[in-house]
């Protein structure tokens, strides 16, 4: 297609938005809520894929020291679980410095558990191999003397995938049936389009254009719709998503996990979100142009 | 070229419009088709721009084989074929230069040339002046001219006229023969539909009458008079 040609389907296509007007605005607004609960819905199931998978990954296991074991019987539990095959390194974590991260997670309110009255345990922080290894360590390890709990991230992975399991099914029906609306909706603006611009179309039959060339402006009416509808929901989750970025860092710091970047999540999402507006769009006009433009 | 051979057209409600028509039309010639009002002339002429499509038969125009065309191919015939109606159908919002200048635009032709060509167009039909008029601002056979320029601006190679004076007052219907005249004289075949007596008997060319749809009459130099 000739450049000067696209220029010209392109001013049509708007010309025929603004004639479109409210119909118009309608269907804009259609895709703007419905991308706006994709978009949150994508990023929330991105993060939870990818918390899920860091926990999987996770090679640490947690070994909770009795509290009443002796520095001596300490140093020889260290030893017992450095000469497991699996481990590659034992770190101690004593019982204030597990709440000094309490308390950077949850507040100073849990400042009130400092000296006796902490609850917590001192803790090796003990390293596998490999992920896989972490199940077998944390087993072996729970029969050692001293040892009052040994924990590790993959139990916690399964029930965080059991989890996204449901809410991505349940998110995946509920933007199925928003998006559905919108492609009604842009349809409908299509098929106004199409009605008011018969006697154009009946020229444009008669002096030879083709097909292709009668269906292009509608077409990109339906993917400018789309592609409208997605700017605010891109914006509102960028901006969003920066700031609750920001505020759970520390939180998940803390844990030892990370959520997704703005950096590496934003990009791809809006892209993903403009993508998701054009298409509907354009589904939108091929429906209105497969029922109403017999050529 | 045109040949229509055993040509029959039946709609779906089971009406014979047209029934084995014959009939040969030679690049260059002016025809005019002629026939009370449903006698199947409207069918004839859709038939040759593949509005419609033939129930059974051949129809040959230059090297498309209209019965055998798909539809994916019919814009490439009608790049060949003017049509020109009574009413025009122009599009009120473009300019007359816009209106002339759509039919080459639609084909993708390069601007500059689109330019060259409508300007030589106009003063072909003799609307030199007024390129920047909108449809609504024009007299009935300044618009039919504006249709006409349109329908010639891709050179083609036969121009169909279907009832184009219809409209129009005899002083200006006459002009608007004149021009179609001027344009066959050209080498572009002119086929015309009309129920205009005095036009047909004052500018005489071949002439086919239609009734029932069939071909009751073919005529080189064929008028009204001599009907009966």
């Amino acid at each position: 297609m000739k450049a000067s040609t696209f220029k010209r389907h392109v001013t049509d296509s708007f010309r025929s938005l603004k004639r479109n007007g409210g119909m118009s605005v309608a269907a804009i607004v259609s895709v703007t809520v419905t991308l706006l609960l994709v978009g949150i819905f994508l990023a929330l199931i991105f993060n939870v894929n990818h918390v899920s998978r860091e926990v999987e990954n996770d090679v640490r296991v947690r070994v909770m020291i009795d509290q009443k074991t002796t520095k001596t019987q300490r140093n020889d539990l260290r030893d017992e679980l450095q000469a497991m095959a699996d481990v590659s390194s034992v770190t101690y974590s004593s019982r204030q410095q597990e709440l000094d991260k309490v308390v950077g997670s949850y507040g100073s309110a849990f400042q009130m558990f400092g000296g006796d009255s902490n609850p917590l345990n001192d803790v090796f922080i003990v390293k596998t191999k490999t992920p896989q290894a972490t199940e077998k360590v944390a087993k072996a390890a729970k029969k050692l003397a001293h040892v009052s709990e040994a924990n590790y991230g993959g139990a916690n992975a399964r029930n965080l995938f059991r989890a996204t399991d449901s809410l991505r099914q349940w998110g995946l029906g509920f933007s199925i049936l928003l998006l559905l609306v919108a492609v009604f909706l842009i349809s409908n603006t299509v098929r106004i389009t199409i009605l008011s611009r018969q006697t154009e179309i009946g020229i444009m039959r008669l002096v030879g254009a083709t097909n292709s060339y009668i269906r292009w402006p509608f077409l990109l009416e339906g993917a400018w719709t789309g592609l409208f509808g997605a700017i605010i929901p891109i914006i509102i989750v960028d901006i969003g998503y920066a700031v609750l970025y920001g505020a759970s860092a520390k939180t998940f710091a803390s844990a030892g996990y990370a959520l997704l970047s703005p950096g590496s999540l934003l990009f791809g999402m809006d892209l993903l979100l403009a993508v998701i507006g054009i298409v509907i769009g354009a589904v939108g006009a091929a429906i209105s142009m497969g029922r109403f433009l017999k050529i | 070229m045109i040949r229509m051979v055993d040509v029959s057209k039946v709609y779906d409600n089971k009406v014979t419009a047209l029934e084995n028509v014959n009939v040969e039309i030679a690049q260059g010639d002016f025809v005019y088709v002629v026939g009370p009002s449903g006698a199947g002339k409207s069918t004839f002429i859709k038939l040759l721009y593949r509005e419609l499509r033939a129930t059974s038969g051949l129809i040959m125009i230059d090297d498309f084989d209209l019965t055998q065309l798909k539809d994916r191919e019919v814009p490439f015939l009608r790049r060949k074929i003017g049509v020109v109606f009574q009413d025009f159908k122009l599009l009120s919002r473009l300019t007359v230069a816009e209106n002339i200048a759509y039919a080459m635009e639609v084909i993708e032709t390069d601007p500059e040339e689109i330019k060259q060509r409508v300007t030589q167009v106009l003063a072909e039909v003799g609307l030199t002046g007024k390129a920047a008029r909108f449809p609504n601002e024009l007299s009935g056979g300044e618009q039919q001219r504006v249709a006409i320029a349109r329908a010639i601006t891709n050179n083609p190679h036969i121009l169909i006229a279907d009832e184009p004076t219809g409209n129009l007052d005899p002083n200006t219907s006459e002009e608007i023969m004149a021009l179609l005249e001027k344009i066959n004289a050209k080498g572009t075949t002119v086929i015309m539909a009309t129920h205009n007596d005095q036009l047909v008997n004052s500018h005489v060319h071949r002439l086919l009458e239609i009734n029932n749809g069939d071909i009751v009459r073919d005529e080189k130099e064929g008028t009204y008079a001599n009907e009966g």
